[in-house]
């Protein structure tokens, strides 16, 4: 980068791009809760993305007679069968790749729309910041996951379309917090000093602003992720998940539809609820380790 | 001073609840796929019928004129027609409504307490083991799907022990006097409640502790220690007061989380109120009473905001005085 011409001597530290994002992924695995969501991670990641490449699983594969249906676990189905006699953790392997897709493209959406908003608005300020934030602010108050059953219901249950629909109703509390960041970004003396000296908006807005907003947008990003994992897994349960895709979700919509709860089978519901509850855990132990490392006053440092 | 602060809040609360009908028009008559002309435009029925529907909805007069008549009908509190139940909407919830008050009600005041209870305990122990279990304890059940927790316990005091009635709001059957229904109900109540509560009570116990860590270190909390008050005192009495704002401004939020938290928990444990009508009106694709439902939500949440706007603009002095 061709930085040095602006260089301030004496700048804060804090102000320079990459120390604090490479000390924040330090900090991080510093962090014991932090290193336990990132262990996590990496096992839920392993699961999804290798586990059914090992345990393929075939929807059509229900078993050779009424025998094999909601069967206990057992050496040949090692978390059991579902009502129609398939294999539940072969199920379970194949399932977690949508609710990891979804969050993630839900979450990328929500982040793009939240963080661009709140850098607009709080870098210019004015009456742009007035009416995007009366904008953020209306959808900050709408019940989200009732609006995006509404959304899901009106407009379709295709995986992108629950992927959009998630990421549109996610980004108000993120435009909000990289907005209160970016306004007293802005008040900083170099960001002033190096406007004087003539660099321009979008500049700054790269150079000086999005670095140090940074480390906000990770630990925002991963409890957002967090919250489009659940949002996903409600939309299926409740029957507005993809029809052709399996996902933990919507195992979860069989097994209450198909009675699984009265004939006893945990197998059945305990198998793909941990699949979810691990991942959203992973990501936000992992936000909110961040959260607390950029907030040194509530975490310490052990 | 405080009139004009109320005549502003009024006035944005006006104006939201403006836009929140303009959107609910827009979603539900506006949008391409919106259910008024998917209805109209199926292929069910004789053009004679279709004729009669396009008339009976009103899709013959101009978009604007629409709207209109859409906002007249807001006004006079007629939210539609029920596809399903052919009665109006709001006769339809109607006979919901109370039952999810009763229910988030009972779980909002349970999941306050508690969550404040272990915040506080949190706080008062910042960077012990205790501190540290019950943050990891809170994002524990913070990650848990609602749905899921109360599948779990169906299994634990239903299906396991028969301990707890896990199905419906009274148990089927005449239910003698109104004591012995209040206690059925009761009885119901526990599931589903504790289901939320559990969720639910992470957000408030995460941000109590948080505020409380930041309040334990201002001059006036060491200043009453400073005196000789015991540490209990202070924290209870002092510092929580002042960490209680942070956790009221977040209020709006929370209503619409346990709203949708309601929507999973009604929907497993059968519980007859606004969020089992949402489920079924998707299900059977009732969509007038699906736009009801979240318009009252809508509203819910925001009637919320208004107020925990208006009670931390009198409780705090620092917001009053500028």
């Amino acid at each position: 980068m061709s930085d040095d011409a602006l260089a301030v001597p004496g700048a804060p530290a804090a102000l320079e791009a990459t120390p604090a994002r490479a000390g924040l992924w330090r900090r991080l695995w510093r962090d014991p809760m932090g290193r336990a969501g990132v262990y996590l991670l990496a096992v839920v990641l392993l699961v999804v993305l290798v586990g059914p490449l090992v345990f393929p699983f075939n929807a059509q594969d229900f078993g050779t007679s009424a025998a094999s249906i909601l069967q206990p676990p057992s050496a040949a189905h090692w978390m059991g069968t579902t009502e129609l006699g398939q294999d539940v953790f072969r199920e379970f392997l194949a399932g977690g790749r949508i609710s990891l897709y979804v969050g993630i493209s839900a979450t990328l959406i929500a982040m793009v729309l939240g963080a661009g908003l709140g850098l607009v608005s709080g870098y210019y300020a004015g009456w742009r910041d007035t009416v995007l934030m009366r904008i953020t602010d209306f959808f900050l108050v709408l019940p989200t996951l009732p609006l995006i059953i509404v959304l899901a219901a009106l407009f379709g249950q295709s995986v992108i379309v629950t992927s959009l629909v998630i990421g549109l109703t996610s980004w108000p509390q993120t435009a909000r917090i990289i907005r209160s960041q970016v306004l007293s970004l802005r008040e900083r003396p170099l960001v002033q000093r190096v406007r004087s000296l003539g660099a321009g908006d979008l500049r700054i807005m790269r150079v000086h602003i999005l670095p140090n907003v940074a480390p906000l947008i990770f630990a925002n990003l991963a409890l957002v992720l967090s919250g489009a994992i659940l949002a996903q897994a409600a939309l299926a349960f409740l029957g507005l998940g993809d029809p052709v895709q399996v996902s933990w979700g919507t195992t979860l919509h069989n097994a209450f539809d198909s009675g699984a709860m009265s004939s006893g089978a945990w197998w059945y519901v305990l198998t793909p609820g941990v699949g979810i509850v691990a991942m959203v855990l992973a990501f936000s132990l992992i936000g909110h380790s961040l959260d607390r490392v950029l907030n040194p006053l509530h975490g310490g440092r052990s | 001073m405080t009139a004009r602060y109320l005549g502003r809040k009024v006035a944005t609360l006006a104006l939201t609840l403006y836009v929140t009908v303009s959107f609910n028009f827009l979603l539900f008559h506006v949008l391409p796929g919106n259910p008024v002309q998917m209805l109209a435009r199926s292929g069910h029925f004789s053009p004679a019928a279709r004729a009669e529907l396009v008339r009976l909805f009103g899709l013959n007069h101009p978009l604007f004129d629409q709207y209109l008549i859409y906002l007249k009908n807001m006004l006079h509190g007629n939210l539609g027609f029920s596809y399903v139940y052919r009665e109006p909407v709001t006769t339809v919830m109607g006979g919901a409504i109370g039952n999810t008050l009763v229910l988030v009600g009972t779980a909002t005041l349970v999941t306050i307490v508690v969550g404040v209870f272990f915040g506080v305990i949190a706080a008062s122990r910042a960077h012990s083991i205790t501190d540290a279990s019950i943050t990891v304890g809170s994002l524990g059940l913070w990650s848990m799907p609602d749905f899921f927790t109360g599948m779990i316990l169906i299994f634990l005091f239903g299906v396991w022990t028969h301990a707890l009635p896990v199905s419906g709001i009274v148990t089927s059957g005449v239910t003698e006097g109104l004591w012995a229904h209040t206690l059925d109900v009761g009885r119901h109540l526990i599931l589903p409640a504790l289901t939320l509560v559990l969720v639910n009570a992470a957000e408030f116990s995460l941000i109590t502790r948080n505020t409380l860590v930041d309040v334990l270190v201002e001059d006036y909390v060491v200043t009453a220690r400073a005196k000789g008050l015991s540490r209990r005192r202070v924290v209870w009495g002092h510092a929580l007061r002042n960490a209680m704002l942070p956790v009221m401004t977040a209020a709006g939020l929370y209503v619409g989380m346990i709203l949708g938290g309601a929507i999973q928990v009604e929907t497993v444990f059968s519980w007859p109120g606004m969020g089992l009508l949402i489920y079924n009106s998707v299900e059977q694709r009732d969509y007038p009473v699906l736009e009801g439902c979240f318009f009252l939500f809508a509203i819910a949440v925001i009637a919320t905001n208004f107020i925990s706007d208006l009670l931390y603009h009198f409780l705090d002095a620092r917001v009053r005085r500028t």
